[in-house]
């Protein structure tokens, strides 16, 4: 190998000079096209790396769009559905206020007729209203003419009362058998109205009129004050010395205490008239009305001795059983030693009234 | 000298006594004496005679000051400085009955004078000794006692209070309940003098148990008592809707309308006032009232006399149909418009027929129903008149006034609004027109009327300024004509056609 080797330096070398102008000339078109290449080279690279990032802003941009779009598209069609149903809500409310309005005027309207302002009803108060005034008005005006009825009468009364008075204090202008009387013309049918009362009424006795008690008929103008005071003129003023009467009088004293002694009855008067024994039984009753607690009589209760247990007496509770003794017969009964069927004839008399006893009888107690 | 030539000096100088102290009571009877005797120094003449040893002297004395203080308030101050009073006071409880009527009359004739005399005649503690006279037996001693205490009680609360306080109330209740119609009369006087000042001292009568027996004596034949029992009951009621109400659950309603039918005039008037007094309160009492027939009977009452005596029963219809429309209506139905428009139309004195166009501005103003009824009594030019009369008072011309404005507001009849306005000041005015610009916009017959019977020929002249509510009613009116018609009627407008007719050149 060694040989070859040495053969191809030997071939290099003198091929070394070629080599070098070529290596030179081939170096140095190179470097000539080395710049323009490299221009190249970046505008190639600047256009491919521009176009990749265009493309990819380009592309970002259309994601954007894209998300924008459908993000807006969300928010609008939200915002969209969300007004609809506002919408529709309101709508909705517009119609159930409307309804409920119609409703409530409805009711309203039948309340208000019903109870509040009922016509029919104000109408029916007001005619009973009128209905009464006029029941009150007949009853006030039958009330003031009963009033005046009874004023009416009340004078008429007095006025007779008056023309009484007149004809018995005019009862002397009577006519007598034989000269008749001013009242009573003789060229008259009849007599006038005055005879006749005059005729009827007695005529005024001489006695002096009653006084009014001066109490009552002062305690009655008393308050007005307007007449003179009675009360002071119808006492005389007190005595201040008083004569002896003349004459053979007792004295006063003695004879008002014969007048007013008191009464002293005789001991026959005095006594009672009813009987000492009478008197002693009303002391009874009054002792024994006075002695009873009470006046009705003790009586026990009929229910007291329902729950009461009853308890057998000694001879009937024996170990050796009841004895029929006063269960089931009081007397002592042995058939055995008796002779015939029946009872014997009873020797004393039967009881008159017991024979009769049971039967009937006719109205007059015979039996029949 | 013998002994009874001694006495009879004695006998005599009683007797000059007796004579002169009668004479002066007789004479002070009589006003035209009384001069006379003030000059004659009579007070001091009488003063020691009131504490003369004869008990006749004594009273009779007591009689002649008490109708000296009766006549007028000097004589009755001359007595409370004479210093007569505290005399009087200390003999009241010791004499006898006639003497105690005596001295109960001589302080209530001081007494009712003025507050100030009433309440020297307290500083005296007069109080407590009358009101120990109103035990006493005798009943005129009571009833002058309790005459005083009501004299004194008359004038104001304090005074009242005084009486209450010394106890009085319970006796005078006693009193009423006395058989002596004289006694209760003036039991019932005291006891509406003493609780017609203030609700608590009604309470006060009212607690002693007065309302049953003065209830009871409404139908008492006597006239005077009846006055005065139900003055009482109305002065109780007057005060509260609860003493109203205790008023009324004694019964009195129908009771108390006979007293309306009385012959007497002051139980009419006094009848009238105690319903009034009731129905003022409240819707609820005032029903009661209409739903007895009171209302019929007041309006009866007001148709059957004249004067004052009306005025009562004019006030208590006005307090009726203010409460409420349905009590209003009550009203008119009870036919209480017509004898409003006769109390208003017949009475001379203003406060009466202000009551009266009062009351009429309460019953019409509810609804339009009310013052249509109101308006067909023909009553709104009377009203009108009585609002433009310058003869008539202040008072009268306010109520009118509103009466009218209250009425014209609710009014939509116009055949009764179209007279009014032709003599219609501008401020009632104002309301009438309102009327109209509210009816006829909705009533075409109603309009063809207004053309014809001259209203709307009317309306045009009216002034108005422009801007004001009247100008915009005006306005609302005749917008519901056509131009041609609202411009034939205005005023001027025959010289505006003249003027045409002068410009105007026929083209030939």
């Amino acid at each position: 190998m060694e040989g070859g080797s040495m053969a191809a330096l030997a071939r290099l070398q003198a091929r070394l000079s070629g080599l070098r102008e070529e290596y030179y000339r081939r170096n140095r078109s190179i470097d000539e096209d080395r710049k323009i290449e490299y221009k190249a080279a970046v505008k190639i690279q600047s256009w491919f790396r521009g176009c990749r990032v265009r493309a990819y802003l380009r592309h970002l941009n259309n994601m954007a769009t894209f998300i924008q779009k459908w993000w807006r598209g969300y928010r609008s069609r939200r915002y969209f559905l969300k007004t609809v149903k506002t919408a529709y809500f309101i709508m909705k409310m517009n119609f159930y206020n409307e309804v409920a309005v119609r409703i409530q005027k409805r009711w309203r309207g039948y309340y208000v007729r019903k109870y509040i302002h009922n016509y029919y009803a104000l109408k029916k108060y007001l005619e009973a209203v009128s209905m009464n005034n006029e029941f009150v008005r007949n009853e006030l005006q039958q009330y003031t003419e009963m009033k005046e009825n009874e004023e009416k009468r009340k004078d008429l009364e007095k006025k007779e009362k008056e023309k009484q008075y007149q004809a018995r204090k005019m009862h002397y202008l009577l006519s007598t058998e034989q000269i008749a009387g001013i009242y009573n013309s003789p060229f008259r049918k009849s007599p006038d109205p005055m005879e006749l009362l005059l005729r009827k009424s007695k005529p005024l006795s001489h006695k002096r009129q009653q006084m009014k008690s001066p109490f009552t008929s002062e305690l009655y103008d008393w308050p007005t004050c307007r007449r003179p005071p009675i009360f002071s003129t119808a006492e005389p003023l007190p005595p201040i010395g008083r004569q002896k009467p003349q004459g053979p009088f007792r004295d006063t004293a003695e004879v008002l205490q014969q007048r007013y002694k008191p009464l002293e009855p005789t001991l026959r008067v005095a006594a009672s008239i009813n009987s000492p024994l009478e008197k002693a039984r009303e002391e009874m009753k009054m002792e024994e009305w006075r002695n009873r607690v009470h006046d009705n009589e003790f009586l026990p209760f009929s229910s007291y001795h329902k729950n009461e247990k009853y308890d057998p007496s000694i001879c009937r509770s024996g170990r050796y059983g009841q004895e029929t003794y006063g269960i089931k017969h009081f007397r002592e009964v042995q058939p055995k030693k008796w002779i015939a069927g029946k009872d014997f004839q009873t020797v004393s008399p039967s009881i008159v009234l017991f024979e009769k006893l049971g039967k009937t009888y006719s109205r007059t107690g015979q039996i029949v | 000298m013998s002994q009874r030539q001694v006495l009879q000096v004695f006998e005599q100088y009683q007797r000059a006594r007796t004579q002169f102290v009668q004479a002066v009571a007789e004479l002070a009877a009589r006003p035209q004496n009384i001069e006379t005797l003030q000059s004659a120094g009579v007070m001091s003449l009488l003063r020691p005679l009131l504490l003369d040893v004869v008990p006749t002297i004594q009273q009779t004395a007591a009689l002649a000051l008490g109708r000296l203080a009766n006549y007028n308030d000097d004589l009755a101050e001359a007595v409370v400085k004479g210093d007569i009073l505290p005399q009087l006071v200390c003999s009241l409880s010791e004499q006898n009955r006639f003497y105690k009527k005596a001295a109960a009359f001589v302080l209530r004739a001081v007494g009712k004078h003025s507050p100030q005399l009433a309440q020297a005649i307290v500083q005296c503690g007069a109080l407590e000794m009358l009101v120990i006279c109103l035990e006493d037996f005798d009943p005129g001693v009571k009833e002058a006692a309790s005459w005083a205490l009501g004299y004194i009680a008359r004038h104001n609360s304090e005074l009242s209070q005084a009486v209450v306080d010394a106890g009085a109330v319970p006796l005078v209740v006693l009193c009423i309940q006395e058989p002596e119609i004289a006694l209760k009369r003036i039991a019932a006087s005291t006891l509406s003098d003493i609780s017609k000042h203030s609700p608590e001292l009604a309470q006060t009568v009212v607690d002693a148990g007065a309302i049953a027996h003065l209830a009871q004596m409404i139908l008492n034949p006597d006239a005077k008592l009846k006055r005065q029992v139900l003055s009482a009951l109305s002065q109780i009621a007057k005060h509260s809707v609860d003493l109203a109400e205790l008023v009324v659950e004694a019964e009195i309603f129908p009771v108390v309308f006979t007293c309306l039918k009385d012959s007497d005039e002051y139980v009419k008037k006094n009848g009238a006032t105690l319903i009034r007094e009731i129905a003022k309160h409240t819707p609820e009492l005032s029903q009661l009232i209409v739903n007895t027939g009171g209302v019929a009977a007041v309006i009866d009452c007001i148709g059957s006399c004249r004067g004052t005596v009306r005025l009562p029963g004019i006030m208590m219809l006005g307090y009726v149909a203010a409460h409420s429309e349905n009590l209003s209506m009550a009203v008119i139905v009870s036919k209480g418009i017509p004898s409003l428009c006769a109390c208003l139309i017949e009475e001379h004195e203003d406060h009466i027929k202000a009551a009266a166009a009062w009351a009429l501005g309460q019953i019409g103003r509810h609804t339009p129903e009310h013052a249509r009824a109101v308006a067909e009594s023909n009553v709104l030019p009377t009203l009108l008149a009585m609002y433009t009369d310058i003869r008539s008072s202040e008072d009268l011309q306010i109520k009118t006034k509103k009466a009218l404005k209250n009425i014209l507001q609710k009014c939509t009849y116009l055949p009764a609004l179209e007279p009014l306005l032709h003599d219609a000041p501008p401020n009632i005015m104002k309301h009438i027109v309102g009327q109209f610009s509210k009816v006829l916009p909705h009533d075409s017959k109603a309009r063809r009327l207004f053309v014809t019977t001259g209203g709307l020929k009317k309306l045009q002249e009216i002034q108005a300024e422009p801007g004001s509510l009247l100008q915009e009613y005006i306005n609302t009116i005749n917008n519901c004509y056509p131009e041609e018609i609202v411009r034939y009627y205005s005023p001027g407008y025959s010289e505006i056609l003249l003027e045409r007719l002068e410009n105007y050149h026929p083209v030939s």
